[in-house]
């Protein structure tokens, strides 16, 4: 510091502090401090503790006894496991039916007629309840002797059908109750994107004589991309972690035919008769696995968007 | 309901009053902390008058009870015992404890069992030793067998079968009559485990059942099948209810109190839920499951609730004195009276006036040897994967090989250490 003895003149700055003169760099990381802390802490580090648990043979109380990959080799001849993991790809497939749906659902409702208000939060109303109601309401639809389901089919000369308790029912059954809440979601996401779509462009397209379907397809629903991506993202994750619906509506049954992977990781590791967090963790990281490849997709799709702005 | 609660802790009051007298009053201090799991009304009620009797007899003793929800208790135990352990904790016998026993967590009270208090307690001792050793005090069980729709039965002229010959009969002539033999809820798996046991039991004999919850017996052994054999005559004559997979076992009663099947193989619990659903003291009645081999002692599956001091307990002496108090003869007869069970010390008595607790109290007496049951016999892995393939046998008989070479493979990796 050879400035110091040097006489300071009026318009010489200040000696600032450390802070004052890297505010700028240093102001957002403090303020992303607090959400990067949790963030590692329940997140980041529990990915790599789940990762070294699934190496171990470890019921949760005991010492834990490192047996390698064994874990994964029984994953590999567990029937169990592949019934929940079809379950999952049925789930991803068909829980993006709730994308159409809800733009169909969207395009119906985007109108002015009186009380179209009320119409809109009706619709809505299935999202709002909580996913244990969705699954309550639904066990008592599809019951056997009493639900409304059977009475309907039982007009037309079918049924009954035990659709929670039969195994090859039983996954497509609780997909459709969890349509109801995410057609709902699609629809709201689609409504606010319907508010955007340009009046000129249509306008346009109608001079051109676009009608019907081809104005959807061609002019409507290209405007609504961000709102298809967004509904697409919500969709996907919905799907894989389906837990709650299956809980309530079956526990897994009937032997396990309903069970996805959450589900199952669930049920080795923490419920009544789990004890096995070694085996349960080493479920974790490929569902884990799996979900990287959508979110590696997701992200890589939002950095080219930004970067072609 | 009130006013049986209010007689019942009445009741308790005075008999343990009579107890303290008997009971020399050893010196306790300190702080006592006791866990429970009986979050029903009944046995909510039934603790809370023993605690506070106990509490009377030691006044320089603090007693501290924290009552948690039984579902949720059987989770929460494995967080408490290894960080916040109390002095008395609820559990169950049987190899339902053997994780807590293996990892030293719960305390050896192999010194209650010495004396006169062991031979009491007999009935009880095997379910509650490991190594050797015991590691908690009994202080409930309940009988499992048939509850029966009596007016059905009179109404058809039928008798109460005592054999698998006239089980058979009898439930025929129900099937004829359009009705169901027995109504059943596999929603949650266990209830299939219960008709399990008692054909095991009944088919092959309590050793057998012991060595295959063991895991020491084969499940592709020809006993195995034999048992199944005999359960699918009665699955294949359409005894049981259509869709029981959709059903919890409190479902599964609305089909016998409307009078669309006549009986209902479960655990003494059911009663109160039973008569609250409509049904009268005449129309219920209870038996026992029928003999089905020639020769073989009847055992029964009585599932026993115990108490125990966990290894981190701060005051083991005001626990032990706690467990012996629970489990003396008077204070057995008042507790068990009050939770509509059955009292473990054999020098008890069973309320006279409650028919199915007297019943029950008659054959777990006579009975060769006590099961627990399927999921507190057999390790929680083996009870999980078992009682799956039981739901599945239910709906799908004819998979009866792929269910047993599954659940032997099963067998062979849960077992291996």
């Amino acid at each position: 510091m050879s400035t110091a003895s040097l006489a300071r003149s009026e318009y010489a700055p200040e000696n600032r502090s450390w802070y004052k003169r890297n505010e700028i760099r240093v102001t957002p990381w403090l303020f992303l401090a607090p959400a990067i802390l949790f963030f590692l802490v329940y997140v980041i580090i529990p990915i790599f503790q789940s990762f070294e648990i699934s190496l171990f043979s470890w019921d949760g109380l005991g010492p834990r006894e490192y047996i390698g990959t064994e874990n994964y080799v029984e994953l590999w001849d567990d029937p169990a496991f592949y019934t929940s993991l079809k379950n999952n790809l049925i789930w991803l497939i068909l829980y993006l039916l709730a994308i159409p749906a809800g733009l169909f659902i969207a395009l119906f409702l985007n109108q002015t007629v009186f009380g179209i208000r009320l119409y809109k939060s009706l619709f809505f109303f299935p999202f709002v309840i909580s996913q244990v109601v969705v699954g309550l309401v639904f066990t008592w639809f599809y019951d056997p002797t009493f639900g409304l389901f059977n009475t309907i089919i039982g007009w037309v000369g079918l049924g009954p059908i035990n659709v929670l308790g039969d195994p090859t029912y039983v996954t497509y059954g609780i997909i459709a109750a969890g349509l109801w809440p995410q057609t709902a979601y699609c629809m709201i996401l689609y409504l606010t994107g319907l508010n955007a779509v340009d009046p000129e462009q249509i306008e346009a397209a109608r001079l051109d004589g676009a009608k019907g379907w081809k104005m959807l397809w061609y002019v409507v629903v290209p405007q609504l991309k961000p709102a298809t991506f967004i509904a697409f993202v919500v969709t996907i994750i919905g799907a894989l972690r389906s837990f709650d619906l299956i809980s309530v509506m079956t526990n897994g049954g009937p032997f396990g035919e309903s069970r996805v992977l959450s589900f199952y990781m669930f049920e080795v590791a923490l419920s009544e008769y789990g004890f096995r967090m070694g085996y349960g963790a080493a479920i974790a990281v490929v569902l884990f696995i799996i979900m990287l490849f959508f979110i590696a997709y997701f992200l890589y799709s939002m950095y080219r968007d930004e970067r072609g702005r | 309901m009130r006013s049986i609660l209010k007689a019942s802790a009445l009741a308790l009051a005075t008999s343990v009053a009579l107890v303290s007298g008997a009971v020399a009053a050893d010196k306790l201090s300190g702080e006592m902390k006791i866990f429970l799991d009986t979050s029903n009304p009944a046995p909510r009620a039934t603790f809370e008058g023993v605690i506070a009797q106990f509490d009377e007899m030691h006044p320089d003793l603090k007693i501290e009870t924290t009552i948690i929800d039984r579902e949720a208790y059987k989770t929460q135990i494995r967080n408490f015992l290894t960080a916040n352990p109390p002095d008395v904790a609820t559990w169950y016998a049987g190899n339902r404890m053997l994780p807590y026993v293996t990892t030293g967590l719960f305390d050896d009270v192999s010194d209650l069992w010495t004396g006169e208090l062991g031979e009491e307690l007999a009935s009880t001792k095997a379910a509650m030793t490991i190594d050797g050793k015991q590691w908690g005090i009994p202080y409930s069980y309940y009988q499992w067998g048939v509850y029966y729709r009596k007016d059905i039965f009179d109404e058809l002229g039928l008798t109460v079968p005592t054999n698998w010959a006239e089980e058979k009969a009898n439930c025929q002539k129900i099937v004829d009559s359009g009705r169901k033999c027995y109504t059943i809820g596999t929603k949650f798996l266990w209830t299939a485990a219960g008709w399990f046991d008692y054909l095991n039991l009944r088919t092959n004999g309590y050793e057998f059942h012991m060595e295959l919850t063991a895991g020491k017996a084969s499940w592709t052994d020809d006993r195995v099948k034999a048992t199944m054999a005999n359960w699918r005559e009665l699955i294949d004559m359409g005894a049981f209810i259509d869709d029981h997979t959709a059903y919890s076992w409190q479902e599964a009663i609305p089909f016998m109190v409307d009078g669309q099947a006549t009986a209902y193989l479960m655990g003494n619990f059911a009663v109160d839920a039973i008569k609250s659903a409509g049904l009268t003291n005449d129309q219920l009645d209870f038996y026992q499951f029928p003999l089905i081999t020639e020769g073989i002692p009847m055992s029964e599956e009585a599932p026993t609730d115990t108490l125990h001091i966990p290894s981190g307990a701060a005051n083991k002496e005001a626990a032990r004195a706690f467990l012996k108090f629970v489990a003396s003869p008077e204070v057995q007869t008042s507790m068990n009276a009050s939770l509509g069970q059955l009292p473990v010390n054999n020098k008890s008595s069973v309320n006279t006036e409650d028919k199915f607790a007297k019943a029950g109290f008659e054959m777990l007496n006579n009975a060769y040897a006590l099961a627990q049951f399927f999921d507190r016999d057999a390790p929680a892995e083996m009870a999980k994967v078992g009682m799956e393939g039981f739901q599945e046998f239910m709906v799908r008989p004819d998979n009866v090989d792929q269910i047993l070479a599954r659940l032997e493979k099963a067998r062979e990796r849960i077992y291996k250490d």
